[in-house]
């Protein structure tokens, strides 16, 4: 396999009674080896369910309907939705490890940081001796900058600040060495000069170790300082792909457009800022057309009865509109 | 009383809050968190004052003690001349219908049980005795200002988005037409694109009432574009505070200049270079001696570990507490 993952025609539904309703709708997404990818989008939008499904964690009733997700793991390419739980354990951790939005609530609160280090490894290594794992741990908290190892393996989460919790929730990510490094909003709880000691902090041990991050989050700013690739996501569906540069510097969809317009003209000459009308509708009230026909400024006849396609607007520059797609006249 | 002091609404000196740390059986009290330390600052007629730092600085303590939500320990708060820490808890309360508060997550301080009509009219049966028709016009009105329509007074919190109910929230907070407001993190439980409807719905009103506003904020975009004066909050104590282009332009205090390069830019071929800190923010409860920021700072000598710095004027009004500020 040429990438790392693919996803291919990913859709997501879940029950509402007893009601089908789609949450993600006909995702294609490539990861190449040692990228780091950004998912962007506000909330509700499906980039959370995109990461759950990839390491089969979509809680009930939400369900994959459709799609595939191919992924080149160490011994050979496997199909990641018909793994049974057994092998999924072994993919997670091993190849794909995740890292949550809470660093608070994901660790447990009462086992040590130790005990939590020491079930990673040994769940993977069946026989390794305590000694080593130890040696390991220890290894991977000095990795993350941690200031006085030893004491912290010893602690419990309550008694470590949010960064120092993040630090470790990607030590205990990094610790079977994975290839791919799924991040959900890893920094979204943290204040920003903890930010910045964590985003440097991923940067660096995806140069030392040829891991490549899925990072998803809100925040364009975190976007454009770690990422090379980004999607864009609106209600359940991807609405602009390209490499990072192309996509700040010619920026095609309308809502991404809106959505940088919203941030940059904060501190900006207007006391008055820019904004998207209207809400991002939520799942099971998508129109037929372009689902973000009615916060369009630029909304056509068209775009309410059909929905655009996901096209090339430059080369490697995919978005889904029709001003874009070649086919109108501006 | 002198031109510059008449307009001055609120004056905060010396303000203090120490949470007790208490253990064992007796509940003995073993330690203080030092949540705010001797904290000074005015908030003229009309300004909006930005109160910006990390999670725990003591930000919100702060506006919280200024309307008396968590009783002070020390120092004292000025309205209108008025001292608030020498009114009883009924004065304290008639005060309210000027000062009001508006809450971080509008999912959690609106009551579930209580429909918009409720919501809003409460404030004004507590604090104004009006005919039926009043308060229903006063409640419309305000419906209008925060750009609902009246045939949604029937429903109930659940039903709205997380930006229509901190539209709510607001409108409760200033439907008794306060000229002061504590507004702690107002947005920063929303998305993006609803982040700018809300902002600007708020300097909208603010300008329209004429109010001030302490807008608390761990968001420096947002805090540059809605205040007019700032203070930088570290582990409870004001660091730097001035005119907020100033300050952004010409940040004196280390800490300031870190917390200023630390927000990711949203240009990816401009990458700018980030003072990255080392550590954590020291425990609240064991302060450092000296400078509360010298344990993380680049620029630290032994004067910092020793003694605090106080504020000092480094520009007109713009003030630091740094021994190194205005250094090369």
């Amino acid at each position: 396999m040429e990438n790392l993952l693919e996803i291919k025609n990913l859709k997501i539904t879940t029950l509402r009674g007893k009601n089908t309703v789609r949450l993600l709708d006909k995702v294609d997404l490539n990861v190449k080896k040692k990228c780091s990818f950004g998912v962007v989008g506000e909330s509700g939008c499906g980039k959370s369910i995109t990461a759950n499904a990839i390491l089969g964690l979509l809680p009930y009733p939400l369900r994959v309907s459709e799609g595939s997700i191919r992924y080149d793991s160490k011994d050979g390419e496997r199909e990641l939705l018909r793994l049974n739980k057994k092998e999924m354990r072994q993919v997670r951790g091993q190849e794909i490890s995740m890292i949550f939005q809470e660093p608070m609530t994901s660790l447990d609160p009462i086992f040590t940081v130790e005990m939590q280090m020491f079930e990673a490894l040994s769940f993977h290594h069946p026989h390794m001796g305590k000694a080593e794992m130890r040696e390991r741990a220890l290894e991977m908290l000095r990795r993350v900058n941690i200031p006085r190892p030893e004491q912290t393996l010893s602690s419990y989460a309550h008694q470590l600040s949010g960064g120092q919790l993040q630090r470790i929730m990607i030590a205990i990510a990094l610790i079977n060495d994975p290839r791919l490094l799924l991040a959900d909003e890893p920094t979204t709880a943290l204040d920003v000069t903890i930010q910045a000691q964590i985003l440097k902090l991923m940067n660096d041990l995806k140069e030392q170790n040829d891991t490549s991050i899925i990072m998803i989050t809100h925040d364009l700013g975190v976007i454009a300082e770690t990422c090379e690739e980004v999607a864009v996501f609106y209600a359940g569906q991807i609405v602009e792909q390209a490499s990072v540069v192309e996509l700040f510097s010619h920026t095609a969809h309308p809502y991404t457009l809106g959505l940088l317009r919203a941030v940059t003209s904060l501190g900006g000459e207007s006391r008055k800022l820019y904004t998207i009308p209207g809400i991002v509708p939520p799942g099971g009230q998508w129109s037929q057309g372009c689902r973000f026909a009615d916060r369009c400024e630029k909304c056509m006849d068209r775009c309410r009865r059909e929905m655009p396609g996901l096209t090339e607007a430059a080369p490697g520059h995919l978005c889904r509109c029709f001003l874009h797609s070649g086919e109108v006249e501006a | 009383m002198s031109e510059k002091s008449k307009d001055i609404l609120l004056d905060v000196r010396h303000l203090q809050v120490y949470f007790p740390i208490r253990r064992g059986l007796m509940k003995k009290i073993v330690g203080h968190v030092h949540a705010v330390e001797d904290v000074s600052f005015s908030v003229r007629r009309k300004e909006v004052f930005a109160l910006v730092g990390e999670s725990g600085c003591g930000k919100s303590t702060t506006g919280s003690a200024i309307l008396r939500l968590i009783e002070p320990t020390g120092g004292q708060v000025y309205f209108n001349g008025d001292d608030l820490s020498a009114l009883s808890e009924e004065e304290m309360r008639l005060k309210r219908r000027d000062m009001q508060f508006i809450f971080q997550n509008p999912y959690s301080s609106l009551n579930p049980r209580m429909n918009v009509w409720k919501l809003l009219s409460e404030p004004l049966k507590v604090h104004f005795q009006l005919p039926p028709e009043e308060l229903r016009a006063r409640v419309e009105n305000m419906l209008q200002l925060i750009g609902m329509t009246p045939d949604q007074l029937e429903r109930y919190p659940h039903q709205f988005s997380g930006g229509q109910k901190q539209r709510i929230s607001i409108a409760r907070a200033l439907i008794t037409h306060p000229s002061f407001v504590v507004a702690d993190e107002p947005v920063s439980a929303l998305d993006v694109s609803i982040q700018a409807q809300i902002l600007n719905l708020m300097m909208e009103l603010q300008q329209e009432m004429e109010l001030s506003l302490i807008f608390i904020s761990h968001d420096l975009n947002v805090v540059r574009h809605i205040s007019n004066s700032v203070g930088v909050m570290y582990l409870g104590s004001i660091m730097e505070m001035g005119d907020t282009e100033e300050v952004y332009r010409h940040p004196a205090h280390p800490y300031t200049q870190a917390l200023l390069s630390a927000v990711p830019s949203h240009d990816p071929t401009h990458k700018q270079r980030h003072i990255v800190l080392e550590g954590d923010v020291p425990n609240p409860a064991a302060p450092p001696s000296g400078c509360p920021f010298h344990t993380r700072c680049g620029r630290c000598t032994g004067e910092c570990k020793e003694r605090k710095p106080e504020l000092k004027e480094i520009a007109p009004n713009h003030y630091a507490a740094c021994h190194h500020a205005g250094e090369a």
